[in-house]
């Protein structure tokens, strides 16, 4: 009996630690029992999230009053500004529905960066102005209380593009557009430009235009955490999810001239979970659709294009994926500090990355080298083929680079006229769109969100008249073409 | 819903609105005040209390308000005046000080009254302006651009002079010879990459700019960019780590045997 309660003290004791499990568990991890104490009665008391049954907090809500379909930076923009023009405060409940939160595709993240006035189209530099106010004054716009102020890292050094003797006659053209709108742009001439930057062959060269202020490049993903942080203070709700089905009704009605139309109006989105077969429905009064490169595949699931083609029905949303590859170059004789956002005749581009003599760059291939969008990899045999030569010609310094990396993003290219649609569709009446801007979305992004608020909550466009972009331009064929695209 | 009271600990302190269905990868950017110890009692109030959250709000918004007021335009006087007095007058209302062609400094006291003599120069230029403190910015660069043959211009510590307001330098271009922007707490290397439209700049000062990120090299490629320029900035061997065979070798010990 003696060997036995030896036993058992030296079992329960310090000296001896029985392989059995104590109930109270071990002294040493008390820090830890009080925290997980603590947070089992903050989620019962009333403002956490218990459920008894089980845990549904990655599901959406049930209802929401707007569905934003993609998380990207317009669809965060969108959801900023409405939230913001609100009356009164906390009067709209937004949902944005994003299937990827690392955004390892979104065009945003993969984006060059840069932001331009020198556009052909007047409502795309009136939107261009816009946002790089907005980015000016950021930290008033998005700020937080208690987290630190954004440095988006604005590189103010301007675009230059260059014409040759075709196209001069249309880019003095287009500068006098965009002085006009209250852009500071400046024309060269190929004297003026080797004086100027005297790293430049200025053969073939006819006209430059050099953005002097308000152009140049940032960081992206800044931009888009700011936003994100910012619209999550403000009381949006955010799910990762994809969407599936979009549960609409119809009503027969007749037009002031008699014609009868059939007008579609959304009822419910369906919301299918990442990585699992469930999926909530989410009743909703708005979609927007600022799914970017995929919108297209948004617009078909809420019937837009399906009837006879030719008719309102049958027009479909035109954005589709287009695949573009960003290189980055080392070059130690390359241009030095004050080189812009340099655009070729031929189409390439590249500007300075950082201070140590790095650059990043490409070329939009034309319509019949389109390479295939079903994944991201980079095809470097583009490089030597499409983008070096280009560069080589017309800066000589570049004969002797480096490529360093490249990776390959996607373009919501609108295959119509390469400009944006924002507006509600003429027939499925609550669903707005935000997208198809064709590689400078991310540049019009802030002005664009606050136009598709102002039409959501006001019914028209209130600062900036986009109404030349709406989407019964598709049908009409009144085409808004934008000349400088790269 | 009522505001949550100071007393009870284990409620959350900062309400998200009712934000639900948020992966932990959302909230990328973790609100590092709610974490530090030494916070200020307002700050704490403030995570508890609507109403000094919203005094909060307001102290900041008058905060902003005040220097954009500092900012404002003088209309009325570059009318009646002219705008080299206009840019005189703003820059002394700021605590700046002046200097016109041909005359002596002109500065506002200790107490900021400074003379009006001035506004009788309307047909002289300005030549040479000391921002040096003042609390300009973006907007109040408009005073100063209208003075278009300023040589000389001095925002050595401007606390809200940053990038932005160095892309809106260029129309001085054709006069400005002098440019200091000594220990600006916002200027960055990307700002003074635009710095190569001021072609007759003969004498730059970039000295002390915490912003920067490789001073020694940013001096190197400004200089560079601005060739018949003196550029006053970080020594250039200042961030250079030296290799294994380079470090220097103690002198001040016995030779060795």
């Amino acid at each position: 009996m003696l060997r036995r309660t030896l036993l058992l003290g030296l079992g329960r004791g310090p000296l001896g630690r029985g392989l059995g499990t104590h109930r109270g568990g071990s002294i040493l991890d008390r820090d830890g029992k009080m925290s997980e104490i603590k947070k089992k009665i903050r989620s019962i008391l009333p403002g956490g999230d218990w459920n008894p049954l089980y845990d549904t907090s990655y599901l959406p809500p049930e209802s929401s009053d707007v569905v934003i379909v993609g998380g990207g930076v317009l669809g965060l923009s969108v959801a900023y500004w409405l939230k913001k023009l609100e009356k009164p405060r906390g009067a709209i409940r937004v949902l944005v529905v994003e299937r990827d939160h690392t955004y390892s595709r979104a065009s945003t993240v993969l984006s060059v960066g840069g932001i331009r006035q020198q556009f052909s189209v007047p409502e795309n530099v009136q939107l261009s102005l816009f946002s790089i106010d907005f980015l000016r004054n950021i930290n008033e716009y998005l700020a937080v209380a208690d987290d630190p102020p954004l440095d988006i890292q604005f590189n103010p050094s301007g675009y230059l593009l260059l014409a040759s003797e075709k196209g001069a006659a249309i880019m003095e053209n287009n500068v006098k557009v965009q002085r006009q709108e209250g852009a500071k742009v400046c024309l060269m001439s190929p004297e003026q430009l080797r004086n100027k930057f005297p790293w430049i062959n200025t053969e073939g060269v006819a006209l430059a235009s050099y953005g002097m202020e308000h152009e140049g490049w940032f960081d992206p993903w800044c931009l888009l955490q700011g936003l994100r942080r910012k619209v999550q203070s403000m009381g949006v709700l955010f799910c990762r999810g994809e969407v599936t089905r979009f549960v609409s009704s119809s009503n027969l009605m007749k037009t002031a001239s008699g014609e009868e139309v059939n007008l579609k109006r959304i009822h419910e989105v369906h919301v299918k979970i990442d990585q699992s077969l469930e999926y909530q429905p989410v009743e909703c009064a708005i979609v927007i659709n600022a799914a970017g490169a995929w919108s297209g595949q948004v617009a078909e699931l809420a019937g837009i294009g399906k009837g006879p083609p030719g008719t309102l029905q049958g027009t479909k949303l035109p954005v589709e994926l287009r695949k573009r590859y960003v290189y980055l170059w080392h070059c130690p004789q390359g241009p030095g500090l004050e080189t812009p956002f340099v655009i070729d005749p031929s189409g390439t581009y590249f500007r300075r990355e950082g201070l140590g003599h790095n650059y990043l760059g490409g070329c939009s291939p034309t319509e019949e080298e389109e390479p295939d969008p079903g994944n991201l990899e980079v095809d470097h045999d583009f490089f030597q083929d499409r983008v070096w030569p280009p560069l080589a010609q017309r800066v000589p310094a570049f004969e002797t680079l480096k490529v360093r990396s490249a990776w390959a993003g996607y373009y919501d290219y609108n295959t119509f006229d390469q400009n944006g649609v924002v507006g509600p569709h003429p027939l499925v009446i609550n669903m707005y769109f935000a997208t198809g801007f064709s590689g400078h979305g991310l540049q019009q992004a802030p002005a664009v969100g606050r136009a598709v608020a102002e039409m959501v909550l006001e019914g028209h466009f209130q600062t900036i008249n986009l109404s030349s972009f709406l989407f019964s331009r598709f049908y009409s064929g009144e085409k808004v073409q934008e000349h400088n695209i790269i | 819903m009522a505001a949550p009271k100071a007393s009870l600990h284990l409620v959350a302190p900062v309400w998200n609105g009712g934000t639900r269905g948020i992966s932990g990868l959302s909230r990328v950017v973790a609100p590092e005040g709610n974490q530090k110890k030494g916070r200020s009692l307002l700050q704490f109030l403030a995570d508890r209390f609507y109403d000094v959250e919203a005094l909060r709000d307001h102290l900041l918004r008058k905060r902003v308000s005040k220097v954009h007021q500092k900012n404002r335009p003088f209309n009325h006087i570059n009318q009646r005046y002219g705008p080299y007095v206009a840019g005189a007058y703003f820059i002394l209302k700021q605590g700046g000080a002046v200097r016109f062609q041909g005359r002596e400094w002109i500065r506002p006291n200790q107490r900021g009254h400074f003379s009006l003599d001035f506004l009788k120069l309307q047909a002289v230029p300005v030549e040479a302006v000391d921002a040096s403190g003042c609390a300009i910015n973006y907007q109040g660069l408009d005073s100063l651009l209208a003075l278009k043959e300023l040589q000389s211009l001095w925002l050595q510590r401007c606390p809200h002079v940053d990038d932005w307001c160095l892309s809106r330098l260029h129309p001085l271009a054709s006069s400005l010879q002098e440019l200091s922007l000594a220990g600006c707490p916002r200027v960055s290397e990307r700002g003074l990459a635009c710095l190569h439209h001021l072609w007759n700049l003969r004498r730059l000062d970039i000295s002390d700019l915490p912003a920067v990120s490789s001073p020694g090299l940013t001096r190197i490629l400004v200089e560079e960019m601005l060739p018949s320029c003196e550029v006053l900035g970080a020594d250039w061997a200042q961030d250079l780590k030296l290799g294994p065979e380079e470090q220097p070798r103690d002198t001040a010990g016995p030779t060795p045997a």
